[in-house]
């Protein structure tokens, strides 16, 4: 069932378009920003920009930092919305289940080729984004240290200001994909669980955006400090401390900790949903 | 092969299946029968597990549904509420999935059974476009075909001939009744009398969520004790037979007479000189069963109901559920008396 549901992922054309065009932004602000030379300063705009110039092999963190607040979550929440919506609205759930794929199966192929997406997407995002980076802004910069620090081996900068390697740098990005990937996972098990409580993928695509949009706005909000830290998004952005040197882990282990609770909580709750349903659809 | 016992749906105050006793023997080819929005589907989405009952018994191929329903559906073909399929894929790659899609697929064996079923459907020679481009009659064969692209032993088809023109309604039927014989049972709901009767060896009756009949279609379609007869001679014959004649077309020469004896009919009447193109029994048509069983006129729209039955809800909230079989084309459909015996002449 897993093979069948990855085949149905892969000849979907809109898996395609999704990804191309996440992986199409970071390269039309590479262009940008390589022909202007107009970095935002640091601590403005997205996250690492600034320190782009300066180095090509930090451009896909940056990368992540522009798909993250809206792209990234808005193609998950699409994916994971239509899943089991999607089927209802084709009629195609029904003749899926009276194959017979049992009902858990089901959800469990939909949740494989969930997560297959957003890995594939986010280390797309990743992977080109480097691409670009090396190719508009090259990997062997004059480093911007404050020390002046220039020697071969040493690539980039932290945001501490101190040098990283390019194995550090390989390593900190890998850090940052699988955290905002476990991120993204969160987005869609909420979108998952509404995708089986609605028969619109449209509703429950929107719904799990909805509740992020929510989240964001609690998380600036003084007044809501009392929750603050169970917000599902308040911890999105703790991947830049994977690139300060040394790592900050407080916060990355808070992330994981608030995203893995989300992911389980919706996950359960999408299982107990679906599996005493009424299949109308 | 089907057995209920006392199957009830409730959806909240709304009651769309009442105490259904169904009783589907193996080699049957059984219409349901019942107007749109009688609970058909709704008890076909039962016998597939695909909705749980609110109390009741389900029994298929002598496994409990949903116990164990996993078990039962493989051997089950079934279309519910209209066919299926992913609109981007071709034909043959919606039935590759669907059939990759549960276990014993048999994968070597795919693409042979899926072009042995394209062709008993009469698409077997399709091209690769999309199905968003097929039309409706085309996604109606689709559907059947994915329905037996595992040769059940049991079909389960609501309203499968949707759709479809007379020629593919009669392929359909013809491919239904030759699946039958070699041993598969037809489960067929459907609310077009004419259909069932053509098609179908037992019958029930489902009116309101409540099966009101059930029987073999040769036991409902019994004798009425009277006679067709057609004749040049109408008004000779009716002089002849004064007293017995019903009711009488002279116009089309058709007499209806209150007697079931054709053949002594038959010798009287051509024994007077009167001229007999057709003589034949008269038999209660599937019309007229439907009709007797599921109660009053063809003019009752929910509400004005209500009060005289308030023992069922179902009526209160949805008058469109309340259409009586009547009302539904049926009549235009149905055979009607006069086409019954047409031209035939008994002994």
């Amino acid at each position: 069932m897993i093979r069948v549901e990855l085949a149905k992922l892969v000849r979907r054309p809109r898996s395609w378009v999704s990804i191309a065009l996440l992986c199409g932004l970071p390269v039309l602000v590479a262009v940008f920003v390589a022909v202007t030379h107009l970095a935002p300063p640091p601590g403005q705009g997205p996250a690492l920009l600034s320190a782009v110039l300066s180095s090509g092999s930090l451009y896909p963190a940056a990368a992540l930092a522009i798909v993250l607040p809206i792209f990234l979550p808005v193609a998950v929440a699409v994916v994971a919305g239509d899943s089991i919506a999607g089927e209802a609205t084709a009629g195609t759930l029904r003749y899926l289940l009276a194959r017979p794929v049992g009902r858990t199966r089901l959800l469990a192929a939909k949740l494989v080729t969930l997560v297959v997406y957003t890995l594939a997407a986010v280390v797309l995002v990743a992977g080109t984004a480097y691409l670009t980076g090396i190719l508009l802004f090259g990997s062997q910069p004059v480093a911007a240290t404050p020390g002046g620090l220039t020697t071969s081996n040493i690539a980039a900068t932290s945001l501490s200001g101190t040098g990283l390697s390019p194995l550090d740098i390989a390593l900190r990005t890998l850090g940052a994909v699988s955290f905002i990937g476990v991120s993204m996972l969160g987005v869609g098990a909420i979108a998952l669980f509404l995708s089986t409580i609605t028969d619109s993928a449209l509703g429950a695509a929107l719904g799990a955006l909805a509740a992020l949009i929510t989240s964001e706005v609690l998380v600036t909000l003084n007044a809501a400090a009392a929750v603050n830290p169970y917000l599902p998004t308040r911890y999105w952005l703790a991947w830049i401390d994977f690139f300060r040197d040394p790592i900050v882990w407080r916060n990355i282990e808070r992330g994981y900790a608030v995203q893995g609770a989300y992911v389980l909580v919706f996950l359960a709750a999408a299982w107990a949903h679906f599996a005493t349903k009424d299949i109308t659809s | 092969m089907i057995a209920t016992r006392a199957l009830t749906k409730r959806y909240g105050h709304l009651l769309v299946v009442d105490q259904v006793d169904l009783d589907v023997r193996e080699g049957d080819r059984y219409g349901f029968l019942g107007p749109n929005g009688s609970g058909k589907t709704t008890v076909v989405r039962m016998l597939l597990g695909l909705v749980y009952a609110t109390s009741g018994e389900i029994a298929v191929l002598g496994q409990p549904v949903p116990g164990r329903v996993a078990e039962v559906l493989p051997a089950i073909g079934s279309l519910v509420e209209g066919p299926a399929a992913y609109g981007h894929l071709s034909g043959r790659a919606n039935l590759a999935l669907i059939d990759a899609a549960g276990r014993s697929g048999g994968r070597r064996t795919r693409r042979q059974r899926i072009a042995d079923t394209l062709d008993r459907v009469g698409l077997g020679g399709i091209d690769n476009r999309p199905v968003k481009r097929y039309s409706l009659g085309m996604r109606q064969r689709l559907g059947l075909a994915a329905a037996l692209l595992r040769s059940p032993r049991l079909l389960i088809l609501d309203e499968p001939t949707n759709g479809l023109d007379p020629q593919g309604i009669r392929e359909v039927r013809d491919l239904l009744v030759e699946l039958n014989q070699a041993g598969t049972t037809v489960f067929l709901s459907s609310h077009q009398l004419a259909e069932v009767e053509q098609l179908c060896t037992r019958v029930g009756i489902v009116d309101q969520g409540r099966l009101v009949e059930q029987d073999d279609l040769a036991a409902l379609r019994k004798l009425t004790g009277r006679s067709i007869i057609h004749t040049p001679d109408a008004d000779r014959a009716r002089q002849l037979l004064d007293g017995r004649v019903e009711q009488a077309d002279t116009g089309s020469g058709r007499l209806l007479v209150a007697d079931p004896d054709t053949a002594a009919l038959n010798s009287r009447l051509v024994a007077a000189g009167i001229r007999v193109s057709g003589i034949t029994a008269e038999r209660r048509t599937l019309e007229d069963v439907v009709l007797s069983v599921t109660g009053s006129g063809a003019d009752r729209f929910g509400a004005a109901r209500e009060p005289t039955e308030p023992a069922h809800p179902a009526q209160a909230g949805h008058p469109a559920q309340a259409g009586h079989p009547a009302q539904a084309g049926l009549p235009a459909q149905a055979g009607h008396p006069a086409q019954a015996g047409d031209d035939i002449v008994e002994q």
